[in-house]
């Protein structure tokens, strides 16, 4: 037993040193990379690259936040292999639980953090061996943006973020050195909506219940989710103020969902929507004029030719509006350990060398180390999609597509103007299963 | 599955004689017949009755937001049976199975006797019937979606009202409303009324019309009386698949009530989406309950086994 520890140790020494120095190398070919992206790292040491040839990590979740073109380019740079399997948020977790072994990196929303941390199928990360760190947005780190408080309504990825020790399965307060999961890719929703047929700039949720739009409105139907964006237009109408938007009393919950039944009665919802391509499809029909929508829905509206908004939701001074935050992050599961471990570590800093935030800023989504990211992107790009500056030239998106004209300017500002102003973050309520029930009371009226 | 069960249980008292009489003489050890039902029953245990005996396993277990507990807990039938949601939602998908059995039996009836009566040459009988099946080439979601198009506020019939000047305002009544979760069920299950309908059609011996017309009966005695009672089989076939496959549906309603309407597996599915495994298994068996009660209702009105061992 404690010759096998020994070896083990001795093993994870070498690995580290090498791992080090990888990195290190990495580093300087993350700039060669920006102009001759797709060439492996030149110069890796050739004894590591023959050990990690053969191994695969296989990364598993949701389309927007596992993405193939990601994957690949990580295949590339590394030398070990990369399988990117899309999965929708309830089979993912399912098979977090059920089937441990066939996910190497999974994919995870806070709750689900919660969920696969109190399970036990996730080991720590060691906070000394991610390099960029220290360049984490203090938003996820500390919960705090220059000194301001990030909402702790609903799950916050920081709520969800440090254990104390490797193994330990009680998610902690408090900054520690063992993070549950490494945030890769967030975002702040709000309202979509057509500018020439609203008529006026929408800056409240109350617009998304306004009796001026009966029947050419729309919200999203993924109950734990759909549930914020009602609660955040009732707050916004001043019907009521919740004590935690991400995590209601019954009584919250039965003036929401009454609330709907009302709406719908009045006939105030063209419809409901579930995914990304039924949201595009009924704002581009013409079916509703306004919706609870996702930012690259709003991109796809656009792409098509026709009008569409992301409204900026800023808070106001009396507390209301705000955006509903989300944030997507990698685990390491448990089974990981020597070299499957160690390529794991470098799959999980190569996803803040830059590259990876550089592509998913160019369909709205952002990295939690804008710093690397920046490498990756033109000043103009970096310009309109994080600073929200008028762009200098033709914004494309990752495949090519050009969807905003020189002089456009992002809606919602920029990116410390949208994450300072969030008002809750995606949850599961403690209330979930009445929650749901409810919901769907809602969607039987 | 099901019917299988049906028909077990009542062979086993008295086997049908003419049954005994046509059979070939059994010969070998008498442990052949059963081996040579071992293959499909082992498909059966595997497939079907394994992942049951799991999921009504399940539905007694206790549970919280992070953990799935075993028990024997009637809680979760509890919760299901008192909640008003339950009793609405089979109240919908009931109202939804009666509209699309009623329309597709309309339809399907009427296309089979078309084709079995009415196409003299069996060649192009069959050729038709083929044609019935041809938009089952595509995905059940496309000949979905496709009425999307149709049906929307700026779809082909609302523009076509508009620029004639019969209405002026869309008619918002055709998308997303129970008018197209309709219209898309029977477009899409019909086919499962004419097939059944359109086999025991087809055995009808012709020489019964005329017989049925030299006692004197109308045409439209001779379908009440001869047709109607002869494809008793077929319809009860037919009937089960549109009824089950409406009360498991899902996705249909989902997108063409445009998330307006909820089912009884769409509320499962909100479950499952967040780790409530025990609560949804236990609605899962109250649906399986639920949808046997009805088929063995179609059953008992018909009996299907009698009727195609009758024809022979």
């Amino acid at each position: 037993m404690a010759q096998r520890r020994k070896k083990r140790a001795r093993i994870g020494s070498v690995d580290a040193n090498t791992a080090i120095s990888r990195r290190n190398l990495l580093r300087a070919g993350a700039a060669a990379l920006g102009a001759a992206a797709g060439s492996q790292v030149i110069g890796a040491p050739t004894i590591w690259a023959q050990e990690i040839k053969d191994i695969e990590l296989r990364h598993v979740g949701v389309s927007y936040s596992v993405v193939k073109a990601i994957g690949d380019q990580a295949s590339k740079d590394l030398g070990f292999k990369v399988t990117m399997q899309n999965l929708d948020t309830s089979a993912a977790i399912t098979r977090f639980i059920t089937q441990p072994q066939t996910v190497d990196i999974p994919d995870l929303e806070g709750w689900q953090t919660k969920v696969a941390v109190a399970r036990g199928i996730l080991q720590g990360i060691e906070v000394k061996r991610i390099k960029e760190f220290d360049n984490i947005l203090p938003i996820f780190t500390k919960g705090e943006y220059e000194g301001k408080k990030v909402s702790r309504q609903g799950i916050s990825p920081y709520e969800a973020m440090y254990i104390e020790k490797k193994d330990s399965t009680k998610i902690v307060e408090g900054v520690h050195d063992w993070m549950t999961f490494l945030p890769q890719v967030y975002n702040a929703d709000s309202i979509g909506y057509r500018p020439d047929i609203v008529g006026h700039p929408v800056t409240h949720w109350k617009d998304l219940i306004d009796p001026k739009y009966k029947g050419r409105s729309a919200i999203l139907d993924v109950p734990n989710i759909g549930i914020m964006d009602a609660a955040l237009a009732l707050e916004s109408r001043g019907d009521l103020v919740y004590k935690n938007k991400g995590n209601m009393t019954r009584q919250e919950i039965d003036t929401t969902i009454n609330a709907l039944i009302a709406l719908k009665k009045q006939g105030q919802f063209r419809a409901t929507w579930t995914t990304f391509e039924q949201s595009v499809e009924l704002m581009a029909s013409g079916e509703v004029v306004i919706q609870s929508m996702w930012s690259p829905a709003v991109t796809a509206v656009l792409a098509k030719g026709i009008p569409c908004i992301y409204a900026p939701v800023n808070e106001q001074p009396n507390g209301k509006e705000g955006y509903r935050g989300w944030c997507n992050g990698m685990g390491l599961m448990r089974h990981l350990s020597g070299k499957k471990l160690e390529a794991a570590y470098e799959y999980l800093n190569w996803y803040y060398a830059g590259w990876q935030g550089g592509f998913v800023a160019r369909h709205g989504y952002y990295s939690p180390v804008p710093k690397t990211a920046e490498k990756f992107m033109t000043a103009n790009e970096y310009g309109y999609w994080y600073l929200g500056k008028p762009a200098a030239d033709v914004i494309k998106d990752p495949y090519g597509a050009a969807i905003a004209k020189a002089g456009a300017v992002r809606d919602g500002g920029s990116f410390i103007e949208r994450f300072t102003n969030i008002a809750c973050w995606n949850t599961v309520m403690d209330e979930n299963q009445y929650m749901i029930q409810r919901w769907n009371e809602f969607k039987s009226a | 599955m099901r019917h299988a069960g049906q028909s077990g249980e009542r062979a086993s008292p008295s086997p049908p004689p003419h049954r005994v009489r046509t059979a070939p003489p059994i010969s070998g050890s008498p442990a052949r017949p059963y081996l040579l039902v071992a293959p499909l029953l082992a498909v059966l245990l595997v497939f079907v009755v394994a992942p049951l005996a799991f999921v009504v396993a399940v539905s007694f277990f206790h549970y919280d937001n992070f953990a799935i507990i075993p028990a024997f807990s009637f809680e979760n039938y509890a919760d299901v049976l008192t909640a008003h949601l339950t009793y609405e939602l089979y109240l919908t998908m009931i109202w939804f199975s009666a509209l699309t059995w009623f329309f597709t039996l309309i339809i399907g009836f009427t296309v089979a006797y078309f084709l079995v009566f009415h196409v003299r040459n069996p060649l192009i009988a069959i050729g038709l019937f083929l044609v019935c099946t041809v938009p089952f080439w595509t995905s059940n979601v496309i000949r979905m979606i496709s009425w999307l198009p149709l049906l929307g506020k700026q779809g082909l019939i609302n523009n076509a009202l508009l620029t004639t000047g019969v209405i002026r305002q869309p008619l918002q009544f055709l998308l997303f409303s129970d008018f197209s979760v309709v219209v898309s069920y029977v477009h899409l299950f019909t086919i499962f009324m004419i097939v059944p309908i359109f086999n025991s059609m087809s055995r009808i011996d012709r020489t019964l019309f005329e017989a049925a017309a030299d006692a004197g009966s109308s045409r439209w005695q001779t379908l009440l009386y001869v047709v109607v009672p002869l494809c008793k089989s077929g319809i009860a076939l037919g009937s089960i698949f549109v009824v089950t496959l409406v009360m498991g549906d899902f996705y249909v309603v989902k997108v063409m009530s445009g998330g307006s309407r909820a089912s009884i597996v769409s509320a499962m599915y909100d479950d499952i989406s967040t780790l409530l495994f025990p609560h949804a298994a236990a609605n899962a068996v109250i649906l399986m309950i639920i949808v046997v009660i009805m088929v063995s209702l179609i059953l008992r009105v018909v009996d299907v086994r009698k009727e195609l061992a009758s024809q022979r």
